[in-house]
Order: structure tokens, then C-alpha cells, then sequence
């Protein structure tokens, strides 16, 4: 589904964020990114759906090429989900009219059929009461779950999640991993950079591990957390571990 | 002292100076304003773009509008106008505009450079996760700009694009440099016509005043009701 083979990037000429990143996520997997921060995770997740432009290497999303010029970018993005750190809603309009903004403009979906299914899926995360309301009325957890229903809504075919409960209260964390467990267990395709190593536990299939802009390790769940091969993986896991 | 005012001559020119004049004024501030921020959001969308030469030609048109003193170029505009048109559509003679479409015009390129500014800021206000968050849902640019990123930077703007009208509104009394009746104008052919100066400028500056504290009081509750909101 995501092939990523030897992708660099630099900020500037002697900054590389980004070193020989080669990897992939297969159809129906979900695959954990963690690392410390700063080791480029997040950009990786971003160069995904081009987000992040990026100076060599290729990446491939269900056959598409990122990294062509020609690519329809807005089309490839329209059937990539993705799920930000600071959910990113639209705070000048209504939580079901942000289900619908996509919906309407890019995928050309009658306005009645676009908020059916945008009602359907503010069900599906518990928030059917709120699709009124604007989301600054909103918690964040409540946010949050509006922002994956919103990604939902186009139907992906893979869904990016860049640490989405990094700016969460600690008492709403559970409530939007509760929808991504649900979402990995139906099947979804998931590349999730996070730090919840009790989400990794439960449904990834793959773990990789990340450092200063490399890959350091990508394993399998139970030989990550069993015995990762690097030094740096394990400093990293005893550190978020052992409290 | 006061005996020797006719302030019944106020009286007497009111449909004149409102029905005429202010009618005007009014339509020349809506139209240039609505003008102003069009093509101002246009500058401020190419001093954003990442083409230099086109930021660079926004920035100069900014710079060189903001150099010169509007009565200038609205006088200079209205005999110029007529060239250029000749010269563009390379008609035999110059083109004829009348002095409302050239002052309109004016005002409007005006105005422009001042809105682009404030347009810009509040473009820049909005941070970038939003259009990242619209361009990962499939919008393309103009999409993004005109449901996602205009409509926020409009409304967080909206209370100094606002004062912003209240000085266009005061400005427009410079078209009496091409004896334009606005209200000034009215006003002014009025106290001319019967030698009273003090009494009808007195009124015009009244007039003026209260409808632009009036503005601005409103704009005040605006602003203080948009800041509740968010």
C-alpha cells in the first residue's frame, strides 16, 4: 500500500532530517513509528501524502508515485486520511459542515449524501449531539475524534496519524485510542506515530523505530517490545517503559 | 454673535446635500471598499505566493501606491485615465471616463494597497496546520484559500478592515478636487452659492463626524463580540 525506499531530506544543505528512509505498510496493516523527538518521524508520516516535499528517494501509495511532478496531488490526498497532532479542524464552521467541506468540494458528493455520511460516522465516535456545534465548543478528545470522522468521511484507503494524542489532556487520551483500536481491529490500514506504547501493544503489526532522521529499527510488535537489536531502541523503550 | 447665521439655509439644502450628496458618498465608499478588498486580497495573495517576481510586483504596486498622497492620484488618474485607455484599445482619441468610473477606479487601486496589507496579516495570522489539514483532505490551492483560509482571515480581520472603511468614507471628500457633488462637494457648492461658508461647513464636519463615530462605536461591539465567540 506505502512502499517508502531511500527517501532524503534536507532542511538545509547540512541539515538532513531525513537519511536513506526505506520501508512499507502493507494492505490491511497497522504499523507503529516512534523515536525520540526530533528523529524525523513526523516529517516521514508527512511525506507520505506530500505534505513534506522531499529531496530524493521514492514513495509509492497504492501505486501512485508522491515524488512525480505530474501526480495529482489533491487526488492522492483525497484518498489518504490523515489525523494531526493540533486536530486542525475548521473553527469558522460547524463540526458536521467540516465532515462536509471535503465531501462536497473534492469528491463531488451531493450536500444531503455528504452529511448522511457525515452523521453516520459522528455516530460511529460518539458525537452524533455535537454536529451543531462549532469545535471550539469541543474538548479535545472531542476534536480529535471529529478530525479522524473527518478523514473517515473520504472513504481512505489509509489513514496517517501524526502523534494525535500528543496534545491531548491525559484523560482524554484513551477516548480517541478507543477509535483507533476499533478502526485497526475493522481492518484499516494505519501508520501511526505515536508514543502510546500501549496502542503498539495492542493492534500493530509492525513497529519502526526511528533516530535522527534513520530508520534504526522496523520489527515486527512482539520482537520489538521482546528484544529490540539497537542500543538506542532499547534506551528509548526503557525510558517511556519504566514509569 | 450668532444673529448674523442662517443656519435655515442647512434646512433648506438637506435633500440636496443627502439625496444627491451622501448618496454619493456612500456608494462611492461601499463600491470602492468591496473593490479595494477584491483586489487587495488578490495582492495579498500574490505577496504570499511563493513566486518571487509576482510578490515582488505586488510588494513595488503596494510601496509606490502608499508613497503618494491619494489626492495626487485621484487628480492625476482622472486626466491620465483617458490616455491610457486610447492607448491600450489604441482608439484615435482619448477615451472619454467620467469623473465617478475614474474616482471609483482610483480609490479602488487605493484602497487596494491598504487592504492587501491588513488582508495579508490576517492570512499570516492562521497557522499553517490549516491549510496543511485542507490540503490533506484533497483540496487544492484555490480551495483551500477561499473555504478554509479567506474566510478565517476575513473575519479576524473584519474590525480593522472596518476602521479601514471609516477612513475611506472620510476620504472620498477628496474628490472635490474634480468637482465631484459628494457631500462635501454639495456642501460646499451650497455655501458658495449663498456665502455661507461657516454654517455649511460646520454642518458637513457634524455630519461627518457623527456618522464615523457611529461606525466606530459599532465596529467596537463588533470586535468586542467576535473576541466572546472565539
Amino acid at each position: 500500500m506505502i512502499e517508502i525506499s531511500h527517501v532524503n531530506k534536507w532542511y538545509s544543505p547540512t541539515f538532513q532530517v531525513l537519511t536513506d528512509c526505506t520501508t512499507s505498510v502493507t494492505k490491511g496493516e497497522v504499523v507503529v513509528v516512534c523515536g525520540p523527538s526530533g528523529s524525523g518521524k513526523s516529517t516521514l508520516i508527512k511525506c507520505v501524502n506530500a505534505l513534506e516535499p522531499f529531496q530524493s528517494g521514492e514513495i509509492t501509495v497504492d501505486g501512485t508515485k508522491v515524488h512525480d511532478p505530474k501526480t495529482d496531488l489533491p487526488k492522492l490526498r483525497s484518498r489518504v486520511g490523515m489525523v494531526f497532532q493540533h486536530f486542525e479542524l475548521f473553527p469558522h464552521l460547524k463540526i458536521i459542515d467540516n465532515l462536509c467541506l471535503a465531501q462536497t468540494k473534492v469528491l463531488g458528493r451531493p450536500l444531503d449524501k455528504a452529511k448522511t455520511k457525515g452523521m453516520q460516522l459522528l455516530e460511529r465516535v460518539g458525537l452524533k449531539e455535537q454536529a451543531e456545534k462549532f469545535p471550539a465548543q469541543l474538548s479535545g478528545g472531542q476534536q480529535q475524534r471529529v478530525a479522524i470522522a473527518r478523514a473517515l468521511a473520504m472513504d481512505p484507503i489509509v489513514m496517517l496519524f501524526d502523534e494525535p494524542t500528543s496534545a491531548l489532556d491525559p484523560e482524554m487520551v484513551s477516548e480517541v485510542l478507543d477509535v483507533m483500536v476499533d478502526l485497526a481491529r475493522e481492518g484499516m490500514t494505519m501508520m501511526v506515530v505515536t508514543h502510546e506504547m500501549g496502542f503498539a501493544r495492542k493492534v500493530a503489526n509492525r513497529v519502526i523505530f526511528m533516530d535522527r532522521g534513520e530508520i534504526v529499527e522496523d520489527a515486527q510488535k512482539d520482537d520489538f517490545f521482546g528484544k529490540p537489536r539497537s542500543d538506542r531502541a532499547q534506551k528509548f523503550l526503557s525510558k517511556i517503559l519504566s514509569h | 454673535m450668532l444673529g448674523s447665521f442662517d443656519f435655515d439655509v442647512i434646512r433648506r439644502s438637506l435633500p440636496y446635500l443627502f439625496y444627491e450628496g451622501m448618496t454619493f458618498t456612500l456608494t462611492l465608499t461601499a463600491l470602492a471598499a468591496f473593490g479595494g478588498l477584491v483586489f487587495g486580497t488578490a495582492i495579498a495573495l500574490m505577496r504570499l505566493s511563493g513566486y518571487k517576481l509576482l510578490g515582488r510586483i505586488a510588494g513595488l504596486y503596494v510601496d509606490f501606491m502608499r508613497s503618494l498622497p491619494l489626492v495626487l492620484v485621484i487628480f492625476w488618474f482622472y486626466f491620465l485615465v483617458p490616455y491610457i485607455g486610447q492607448w491600450i484599445t489604441g482608439a484615435p482619441r482619448p477615451i472619454k471616463v467620467g469623473a465617478f468610473a475614474s474616482s471609483l477606479i482610483t480609490f479602488i487601486m487605493f484602497e487596494a494597497a491598504y487592504f492587501s496589507e491588513i488582508m495579508r496579516a490576517g492570512i499570516q495570522s492562521i497557522s499553517r496546520g490549516q491549510p496543511a489539514a485542507a490540503s490533506a483532505l484533497g483540496l487544492n490551492y484555490a480551495q483551500t484559500m477561499r473555504y478554509v483560509v479567506l474566510p478565517q482571515a476575513f473575519r479576524n480581520m473584519l474590525p480593522v478592515l472596518l476602521t479601514q472603511t471609516i477612513v475611506l468614507f472620510q476620504d472620498t471628500s477628496l474628490v472635490y478636487v474634480l468637482s465631484i457633488p459628494d457631500f462635501l462637494g454639495a456642501a460646499s457648492k451650497v455655501a458658495q452659492r449663498d456665502g455661507r461658508l461657516v454654517e455649511m461647513y460646520l454642518f458637513a464636519a457634524v455630519v461627518y463626524f457623527t456618522i464615523s463615530c457611529i461606525a466606530s462605536f459599532g465596529v467596537r461591539r463588533l470586535q468586542s463580540r467576535i473576541a466572546i465567540i472565539r
